[in-house]
This record gives structure tokens, sequence and C-alpha cells, in this order.
């Protein structure tokens, strides 16, 4: 019998408040160390912490938007060790009643190999509001240690899922999944390089039937790629101690990337008692009903709905709907290219095919990389698309009204995406000389043209080579510039050679 | 000049019969002089005072002085004040100069009252004696050999002894009180929540309260009128109308039920702190007041409960002193544990270790069910028995201390001793009631001794009422310790 995979994600999502979660200094990135770390974040003697309502209207939404319980009244708790970017020498986190309950993620698993795509849903298990820590900096500090803490109480969402996932696909779906959930429901940067989306990866094997087998935790993992890397590597390192006869220890180790291997950082035996106990600095977080409907009132409509949406209404297939609503800024895009032409289909080829495409080509800098700022981990932001939706939209009704051609409209979308002028789609049309020739009298008289001028051509075709009628097209094709109607010059071409 | 109430200074002041550099003045030339035999400072900074008692001075003259305008006050040395040096009276925070104002400071600079120096007090407000200051133990006033209390003996002994005209302390398990009580002043806890704990250096969060300590019940309402009031940078800060806590003063006291807890006069309390206890009492039915008897059945659980809190929280709030960012670092270390090692162990007393390593053995792994959520219900039990007793009466009596100001080293060797003190202040925290302490009377070593009143909920108004209608009838409180 083959060993089954047990992964569970524990994922630190930076939630995208301005300010940190008990104090009012600032969370933007990157800024001069310790220019963000005021009195609290110091934790200079005396100072209290004060909750940010922003940080539990982003709780709030995430548990709604994974159907999950939201506690009407949770609490904060002191989680205690001593590190140096950790100023209080605690961590404000919440532990026995955390603010989102039990929920449920819905994921799609991509096709791989024999095996088709299919669905999966992932439980949540909790999501809990807690603060960052600050940053140790081990470089440039001739043997000490560097501490900046502008990271230190930014709000952080650790959001802990059930030992669901079966393989690193279904981890890195689900990963997926959630990272584009908090940035559609606009609680997360989701910027992984920043830190603002790491995950956590907790990896057992055991045979079917058989209790869980002992687990080691993969910490801080902050791309898609890596931690598929780490949970295959972990996976087969696991599965090789067993079968050699071993046994797992119970262990936090970490994944280097250069390596390709996971190391041991620490083992049950050295795990910190961390001394829990409810904070007496901050009252239990209350969160009523009626602010509950306040800010589901804010949410917008949710991925999944979303497709179900595109399939039931629109008729997209279930692949496309979800290719679709990858980005929130995608999704609108698409929806206002469909409501532009009012062709949901063509318009969702369109997106999928050459907007995504152009996306990430156009957004690639002078060395070919995608530039940062754009490309996300391959889901680009709505800013990176050039052609307005009601270009494209235009663009579409000009191919189904016969104005262009399927090559013309594909030469017009180039064009459109470098222009200076993306909006006036039929003058572009007009000045690239795209238009086709549909005006039958044209047609035929280009066809008359040229049977004249090749008698010998139309004799040898009606005496049987067919294979002449592409010599016609071609030729007819050349006369008019390319811009024939395709479909209407082979009805003409056909009636007058067969005479 | 040095006997005069709050209110009298101010309308010296205000009539400008005194210049509040004047005022300023000749209490730190006393302190210069008396200071050093009793240890009540940590900090003195005469520029800063009377920098500030110049800007007095210019309020004063242009008619927008409030109550408290010119009057010098001390500050506990807890209370974070900008560019105060601020020890907590400790060698961790030997260096440590705030660069921020608590909340209370903030109050008092706005009122226009002068910050005449920053008082002593046992480290992190861990003692009842004031002999766990890093900056050595306060004497009391009355008896230089013996104790002024603690934690806030340094505030107690200033007031006492007339070096400040009223002052700051803070009480998490009776270190107004019984300091107010060794040292034969009046002290008041607020309510837990009604003075902001923004800038007070944290001892146990859920028991800290800050509150005023002074010569008479009027003195403190005045002080009142500046500490209390809502602070929305502590979230336990409670929202509640501004109040003048001098309203109900002159109320007579017909008719007002005062609860007598058995509990209170069991076993324990010394046979002259009981004679002075019983007097006071006996005083006020001549009052008007009616005696009830009450049982507080679970304040004997006081001690130990709060023995297992406060220090937990205790362990978890001076985390923050690692030798990282401030304060005290060892001069040599290995390693970073040893760094960590080396300076705590190095730059906090017997006591505060004592207290961190039984707060972080009660909140361990295993043990945490046992003590601190077992503590954590019989707290609540605590505090029922007051909703209880308050159902018959309008206010609780009993001695603050069972005995008066013992002597420097008694109870040194012995931890649980020096707890004991606190038997009888220990439940008002935690239940999270107004408690105060008054003199009435002296015991057999000619020490004082003190009552203790004990308020319902916000019922800090009825308490001072209760008790300068005492001073009124009665002079302990006006008594000062001689030959000093």
């Amino acid at each position: 019998m083959s060993w089954e995979i047990v992964i569970g994600l524990e994922v630190h999502v930076q939630l995208s408040t301005q300010s940190k979660i008990f104090c009012g200094a600032s969370t933007a990135f990157g800024a001069e160390p310790n220019t963000q770390a005021d009195a609290v974040s110091l934790a200079l003697p005396g100072v209290l912490p004060v909750l940010n309502k922003g940080a539990v209207e982003r709780a709030i939404k995430f548990g709604l938007a994974t159907g999950a319980h939201i506690a009407p009244r949770s609490v904060f708790a002191r989680k205690n060790y001593f590190y140096p970017d950790l100023p209080k020498g605690y961590q404000i986190s919440q532990f026995e009643l955390p603010v989102v309950g039990q929920g449920a993620l819905t994921i799609q698993v991509p096709a791989q190999g024999k095996q088709p795509a299919y669905e999966k849903v992932v439980r949540l298990t909790r999501a809990h509001l807690e603060e960052d820590a600050g940053k140790s900096l081990h470089e440039d500090f001739h043997g000490m240690t560097g501490i900046d803490l502008n990271r230190a109480g930014t709000p952080l969402l650790e959001i802990v899922s059930e030992p669901d996932m079966r393989s690193a696909a279904e981890a890195v779906a689900y990963a997926k999944t959630l990272h584009t959930l908090v940035q559609w429901i606009g609680i997360c940067d989701g910027n992984m390089q920043e830190g603002s989306f790491r995950c956590d990866a907790n990896v057992s094997v055991h045979k079917p039937g058989t209790p869980f087998g002992t687990r080691r935790e993969i910490k801080n993992l902050n791309s898609f790629r890596f931690l598929e890397q780490a949970i295959n590597y972990e996976v087969q390192h696991q599965i090789a101690v067993l079968e050699d006869g071993g046994s797992i220890q119970q262990a936090t180790v970490l994944f280097d990337p250069d390596t390709g291997e996971t190391r041991v950082m620490r083992t049950k035996e050295d795990a910190h008692d961390y001394r829990y106990f409810p904070d007496p600095d901050l009252l239990p977080l209350e969160i009523s009903e009626e602010w509950k409907q306040q800010v589901a009132a804010t949410l917008p409509e949710l991925p999944h709905t979303k497709q179900e949406r595109y399939v039931r209404d629109l008729g997209l297939s279930a692949y496309d709907a979800n290719v679709l609503t990858q980005s929130k800024g995608i999704a609108e895009y698409f929806e206002a290219t469909a409501q532009a032409c009012n062709q949901p289909k063509l318009a969702a080829n369109w997106v999928i095919n050459d907007v995504r495409r152009f996306m990430t080509e156009g957004a690639k800098d002078e060395n070919g990389e995608p530039a940062a700022s754009e490309v996300r981990d391959g889901v680009p932001g709505r800013d990176a698309i050039r052609v307005p939706a009601e270009s494209l939209g235009k663009l579409i009704s000009r191919i189904t009204d016969s104005t262009i051609s399927n090559a013309g409209a594909k030469k017009l979308f180039s064009a459109l995406w470098t222009a200076q002028d993306t909006t006036n789609v039929d003058l572009l049309i007009e000045q690239m000389g795209l238009k086709q020739v549909s005006d039958s009298g044209a047609i035929e008289k280009i066809v008359d043209e040229i049977m004249a001028a090749n008698t010998d051509k139309v004799a040898e075709y009606r005496s049987g080579k067919d294979k002449l009628f592409g010599f016609f097209v071609g030729q007819a094709m050349k006369a008019s510039k390319g811009q024939a109607n395709p479909a209407q010059l082979n009805e003409i071409l056909k009636a007058k050679l067969a005479g | 000049m040095f006997e005069s109430s709050l209110k009298q200074m101010g309308d010296a002041l205000r009539a400008r019969k005194i210049s509040s550099v004047e005022l300023t003045q000749s209490y730190l030339d006393r302190m210069a002089r008396l200071n050093p035999q009793l240890n009540a400072y940590i900090s003195i900074d005469a520029e800063k005072s009377l920098a500030q008692a110049k800007a007095a001075d210019a309020r004063l003259a242009a008619g927008s002085a409030d109550a408290l305008t010119g009057i010098p006050i001390a500050q506990k040395d807890i209370f974070c004040a900008k560019d105060w040096l601020t020890t907590c009276g400790s060698k961790m925070l030997h260096n440590f100069v705030s660069p921020y104002d608590a909340h209370i400071i903030s109050q008092f600079n706005n009122a226009g009252a002068i910050n005449l120096g920053k008082t002593n007090m046992d480290e992190f407000a861990m003692g009842s004696s004031n002999e766990t200051s890093y900056y050595g133990p306060v004497k009391n006033p009355w008896d230089t050999a013996r104790v002024p209390g603690g934690s806030s003996g340094g505030t107690a002994a200033a007031v006492a002894a007339r070096l400040c005209a009223a002052a700051t302390g803070t009480d998490t398990g009776g270190s107004i009180r019984q300091p107010a009580a060794l040292c034969g002043i009046s002290g008041l806890k607020p309510t837990y929540g009604v003075c902001s704990r923004y800038g007070m250096i944290a001892f146990a969060s859920s028991l800290d309260q800050a509150g005023p300590m002074g010569r008479s019940a009027e003195d403190l309402a005045l002080m009142m009128n500046v500490m209390a009031g809502f602070d929305e940078r502590d979230s336990t800060s409670l929202q509640r109308d501004k109040e003048d806590y001098t309203r109900d003063l002159n109320k007579p006291l017909t008719g007002l039920r005062i609860g007598l807890p058995k509990e209170f006069f069991a076993e324990g309390m010394g046979a002259d702190v009981a004679k002075a206890i019983e007097a006071a009492i006996a005083e006020y039915k001549k009052l008007g007041a009616t005696i009830v008897d009450i049982s507080l059945p679970n304040s004997k659980l006081s001690v130990p409960v709060y023995y297992v809190l406060a220090p937990a929280e205790a362990s978890s709030n001076l985390s923050r002193f690692d030798g990282v960012r401030y304060g005290y670092r060892a001069p040599e270390y290995s390693d970073l544990a040893d760094m960590y090692e080396k300076s705590r162990a190095q730059g906090f007393g017997a006591e505060v270790q004592r207290r961190i390593m039984i707060g972080t053995y009660v909140l361990s792994h295993g043990y945490y069910d046992a003590y601190y959520i077992k503590a954590q219900k019989i707290r609540r039990l605590i505090a029922q028995d007051f909703v209880e007793a308050y159902k018959q009466c309008d206010v609780i009596m009993g001695p603050t201390s069972p005995s008066t100001a013992f002597k420097l080293g008694e109870k040194g060797d012995d931890p649980v001793q020096m707890y004991l003190s606190d038997i009888y202040t220990i439940a008002v925290n935690l239940a999270g009631l107004p408690g105060m302490s008054i003199p009435c009377g002296f015991g057999d070593n000619d020490m004082p001794v003190g009552l203790q009143i004990i308020g319902n909920y916000f019922d800090e108004a009825r308490m001072l009422n209760v008790a300068h209608q005492y001073q009124l009838a009665t002079d302990w409180h006006s008594r000062a310790p001689q030959g000093i």
C-alpha cells in the first residue's frame, strides 16, 4: 500500500491597514529602520495597546468570505518568549478564543498528467488576529545584530487549515486560492516578496487507514514555488526515513531554496512553553451582529459566486470561469468587456488568451523579467491592462459585424496596447486600413479582373484542377490589399469560376 | 504654609500672596534638608520644577489658573515623565529618561501643577515596606527606624514629612492605602479604570490603579479632579462623564450604613490597631452612621489568589526589560541568552525575581489551570462577596493594615509575613473597587493607624464625603511627625 500525504497550512496574511494593530504607527513597507517605531512599537515602559478596528473589520470580512463562524466574543492572549525583535517579550495574539472559527475554502486543483482538474473543499480550522514581530538584521553589523522595529505590531491574520490536503499540488492550489481571496476582498495586498503572505506547511505521511503520521512544520515559505518544492522534498524525506525503518520526530524545519532541502530548526524537546494567558491590557473583542452586517455590506461578489454565475448565466465553461476569476481585476475587466460587446464567450476568449498574454509580456522589463509592480506571483493587477474594456468590447463588435477580420483584430489589439489614444477604435481601424471589403460589387470587380488576366488558369480550373482555387484566393486578396471579406470572396470566386 | 490645605494654597497663589516659584523653592529647600534622612525622593530637579513654577506664575497672573495651578506635587517614580529619569525603583531603569509623559503626568501638567520630583518606591511596586527599592529604603517620618510601608512609601513619607503638598501613588494590592496608614496620611485607590494607566509602568495590569495621597480627604478630592478621566490610550480606561469629586464633601452622614466584615475583625489584627479602629467606628456612630455586620466569606483567599495573579501578569509585563532597547544591560556576556540572563539577574532585585519566577511557574504548561484559572475563578467569588455586601451597606470599614509600621529589616527574611501585611487591602484590588485609608489614631509605638474605607464601584465622591466628615470631627489627619 502506498503512502498518503497529509498537509495542513498556516498562512500569515498581513492586513492592509494604514496603521499598526495596537498603535498609530505606519505599516508602510521599506522605510528607514525604526522610523515607524513609536513608543508602543518600542515597548517603552508604561505604554499600552489599543486595538485597530480596521484590522478587526478585515478579519470579519475574511470570516464572511469563507462562511466561517465569527466569534461574538474573542480574546487577545499574550504569547511569551524572548527574542530581540519581539520588544515586549510577548506577542499579542489570540489563543483559546479566535475571532474567526470554522470555515471552508473551495479550491480548483489543476490537471496534472493523466489526472484531470478537480474541485476540493478544504476546511478552515480558525483565523486569528495577531501582531507581527520586528526584524533582526544580521548583516552589516560586524558580528552584532541590528533590530528594526518598523514591522513590529503590523496586523496579521493567521489562517489555519485542517490537514485536508493530500499533495503539494493541492497545497499550492489552496494557497493560491487563499492568496486570490484575501486580495479580492481587499484585506491584504498579496505582496509575497514583501512578506504580506507567508505560509507554514505541516506535513506528514501515513498509510491510508492508519492514524496520521508525526508531522514536521516547514516555516516561512514565501512563494508558491518554494511551497511546492519544500513539501515535495519533505514528503520524500519522510517516506525515505520511514521505509528505512526509522521514525519521524516532531520538528520545525526551514526550507533552503538553494539546496532545495529542509533542515531542522528545533525539535519538540526544545519547543517553547509560551505561557499563553489573556492580555489584561485589552478587553475581550466583541463583534455585534450589526457590525458584522455593516462589514458584509462592503464585501464584493466572491470568486466562487462569480464562477457559478459565469457558467450559469454567460454560458462559459467551468475552466474559463475559473481562469477569469484568478484576480478581481481580470474578472471586472472581463465583465466590462462582455457588457460592452454583449458577447461573453468572445470576450472571455479575448481576455483569457490575448489580454493575459499581453499583460505578462507587456509587463516585462528590459531584461525580459516580469516587472514586480505589475505582476505579482503571476497575477497581474488590472493596472497592467493597457486597453480599456470598452475598446476591447468595440473591437469584438467590429469582428462580429464583419468590419474587421480575426487577423485584423489581432493586429488592431496589438496596436491598441501601445497606442496613445486607446479609446478611438474605429479611427484606428481606418488608419490601419483594416476595414474589410464587404461590398460584393467591389469584390466581383476584383474577381473579374483576375479571371480576365489569367484565362489559362481559369481554363485549367474548369477542366478539373481544383487546387488552383487557392491561387485565385491569393491573387484576389493581394489585389484587395488583404481587405476582402474572406467568406464573401470565397463565395463569389466559387460562383464565377463555376462559370 | 506647609500645613495649608491644597485649597488654601491655591487661594493664596491666586490671591498672589505667594508665588509658585516661592512656594516651590521653599519645598525644595525643605527637601534638601530632610530628604537625606528620609530618602523619599529618587529624583529631584530644582531647575525643571522652578521652570514649571515660573510658567504657573504667568498663568496665575493671567487669571487662567486651575485649582492646582502652581502647587508642588510629587510623582511616584512609576509614572513616565518626559525628560525625567523614570526608574520604577529599579536598577533595570537606572538610566531611563522617559521620552514621553504618562497620562497622569499630562493631566497635572495641564492643570499647571508643579512636578516637585519623583518619589521612591519598592522596585516595580513589589513590596510593602519600600525596602526593595534599588535606591535604598525610605524611612518613616514618624520613626526613621521604621518602614513607611509600600510600595508608594516615598510618596507617603514625602506627604507626611511635608516634603510636597500632595503626591501620586499606585495601588496593586494596597500600595497606596498601606503606606498611607503607616505614615498617618490619607490615600485613595479609585475604582479600576477611573485613572488611565497609560505611562504608568505596569506591575499587574488587571489590578494596577493610580490614585492620590495627601493630608486630607479634601485634598484627595482636588487631586482626583485632575487625575480621573477617560483616556483612549488605555483600553481599560472607563468612558464616563467628568465628575467633581468635591461635590459631596459636606453632606451629613446621617443614615450612612457602614458594613463591618466579620472576617476583618476576627484575628491577626494588632490589639492597638483594633482599639483605634473601634474608636473611629464609635465616632462615625456619633456622626449619624449605623453599623451593619456583614461577611466577605472568600476574602481570606485574597492573598493566595493575589500571589498567583499579580506575579503571573508581572512575569509577562516585565519581559520587556531585556537589555535590548533601553535600561540596564550587563557589561559582559557571551551570547544572546547570556545577555538576557545576566542583564535581568543583575538588573532586577530579589523580590522582583521571586515574583517573576512565581508568575512564570503558574503560567507554565500543566500548571496554568490549577493556578491561574483557579485563581481567576476565586477572584470572581471575592468580587461577588462585595456585591452581596453592598446590598446591606453603603461603605465597608476596617483596618488598612494589621499592624502599625514595623522596623526596617524586621520582615525582610520572610516574604510571606510581608505579603500578609496587605491582607485587608488586596480583596479590594481583586474586585476592582475603590478603597481609602485615613488616619484614625496611634498604636502602641505612637505610630499611626489607618482606617480603611471601601466603597462601591464609582463611589469615590461618597467615600471622600465619609472621610471628610470624620476629618472635620477629628484631628488625626492634621497631626505631623515631630523631630524632623
